[in-house]
């Protein structure tokens, strides 16, 4: 202790530093242990951890697990989404699939139907030409016997006229009568 | 702090233990329950730490949390996790109290390690009270929420009949041992630590070992860091099994 130094220096020094504190300013032995300062520390301590714990239980700590629980929640919540938008991804594909289904039989059928319909009217045109091809040919043999009956009529007469002459070139005495009836003797003949 | 030479002596001077005063902020009176000193310094950077970290650091509240906000979600899911798991289910709503204790002693360790700091946690009247504090909370807890079952917890019914006195008696003096253990690891480990700093840090005295004490701080310094985690981790751990005993008494 400072033994040297004036009375009043040594009261000041011994209440300053105790039993814990050497007059210069060094520690004897260890100053964690020193009881004068006991009380100080406690005081501080219990200060300090008390304001520690209402900064947290009634500030920090509700609001981190708060947060937390949110995190939690939107993390939940999205992957829920997602999981529905995927189903939904699925439905859509599954619809999508259904409907190209459909929409290929539609066409079947749509070009079956216009093919029957395009075979019923090439039906009925060639129904209609081969009664129009009928109705001509038709037509064209009565031309033809009609043409070949005038031929006969025309051979008749041709044949009365030139055997007339040829009774005349011959110098025979023609009678129209009797040629007439000759020709046509030999005409059936 | 007096880390010169005192005076006379060419010599090497050690005061690994100067580091360890208390001594009041202003002026030079005497040391009352009431006078802020350095420790109260250091204990209230240590306060405005946790308030910067989980108060201002979370004032977002945002879902994708900034950086600050970040540091401060993984000390509570990481607490909040060991409080579970160790003490289970009923144990969480203790939950602040093992915060406070954890971040109290883990921002003591760490900004004790800003040279020219204090280290509220190698003084043994702090670990005491934080020793005893947990001591006879839990002894309390025990009692309230299991009655004279408590007891049970010295009285090993797995053990032979002859057997189970001895280790009753075994049992309780470990029972009472436990806030002393708890105490001084921590202040022993905050304390060694520094002091061995302070011992390398006087080597540099001499010239021609300054380069190897620098080098052996470095080391030192980057051992106390993991020190000052550990013993924060060791501390808050022990707490939940103290009280996992004293909600389960049950073995």
């Amino acid at each position: 202790m400072a033994t040297e130094t004036t009375a009043a220096d040594a009261a000041h020094s011994a209440a300053e530093a105790g039993a814990c504190v050497g007059a210069n300013g060094s520690a004897i032995g260890m100053p964690q242990l020193c009881v004068d300062w006991m009380p100080n520390q406690v005081f501080w301590l219990v200060v300090t951890l008390v304001v520690i714990y209402f900064v947290l239980s009634r500030i920090a700590l509700p609001r981190i697990g708060s947060v937390l629980a949110e995190r939690q929640g939107t993390i939940s919540n999205d992957l829920a989404a997602a999981e529905e938008l995927k189903l939904r991804a699925v439905e859509a594909e599954r619809a999508y699939n259904e409907a190209l289904v459909q929409a290929r039989a539609n066409a079947n059928k749509i070009v079956a139907d216009a093919k029957a319909e395009i075979q019923k009217e090439l039906d009925a045109a060639l129904a209609k030409a081969d009664a129009d091809i009928a109705a001509k040919s038709a037509e064209s043999e009565a031309r033809i016997a009609e043409i070949r009956a005038g031929a006969m009529d025309a051979v008749t007469i041709v044949a009365k006229d030139t055997a007339k002459e040829l009774v005349l070139a011959l110098g025979g005495n023609a009678d129209a009568r009797a040629v007439t009836a000759a020709v046509s003797a030999r005409l059936k003949g | 702090m007096a880390t010169e030479a005192d005076g006379a002596g060419t010599g090497l001077v050690f005061h690994p233990m100067d580091q360890f005063i208390v001594k009041p902020l202003f002026g030079d009176g005497p040391v009352m329950w009431y006078t802020p000193t350095n420790a109260t310094l250091w204990m209230m950077i240590a306060l405005l730490c946790v308030v910067a970290l989980f108060v201002l650091g979370t004032r977002g509240r945002a879902i994708i949390p900034t950086r600050v906000q970040s540091v401060a979600e993984v000390f509570y899911g990481f607490i909040y996790k060991m409080v579970e798991d160790v003490t289970g289910h009923d144990g969480v709503k203790y939950f602040p109290w093992i915060m406070t204790l954890f971040l109290f002693v883990f921002f003591s360790n760490m900004l004790a390690l800003i040279p020219k700091a204090f280290a509220p946690t190698s003084q043994i009247a702090v670990t005491a009270v934080l020793g005893f504090g947990v001591f006879i909370a839990v002894t309390v807890i025990g009692f309230v929420k299991n009655g004279a079952a408590f007891l049970g917890m010295f009285w090993m019914k797995d053990a032979p009949l002859f057997l189970r006195p001895i280790i009753a008696v075994i049992e309780v003096i470990s029972y009472f041992v436990r806030p002393v253990s708890h105490s001084i690891r921590l202040a022993g480990n905050i304390t060694a630590g520094h002091a061995v700093v302070k011992v390398f840090a006087a080597f540099a005295g001499i010239a021609v070992i300054a380069p190897v004490s620098i080098l052996a701080i470095t080391a030192i310094y980057a051992l106390e860091v993991l020190v000052a985690v550990i013993q924060a981790y060791v501390f808050t751990i022990l707490t939940c099994v103290y009280l996992k005993d004293a909600l389960h008494p049950a073995h």
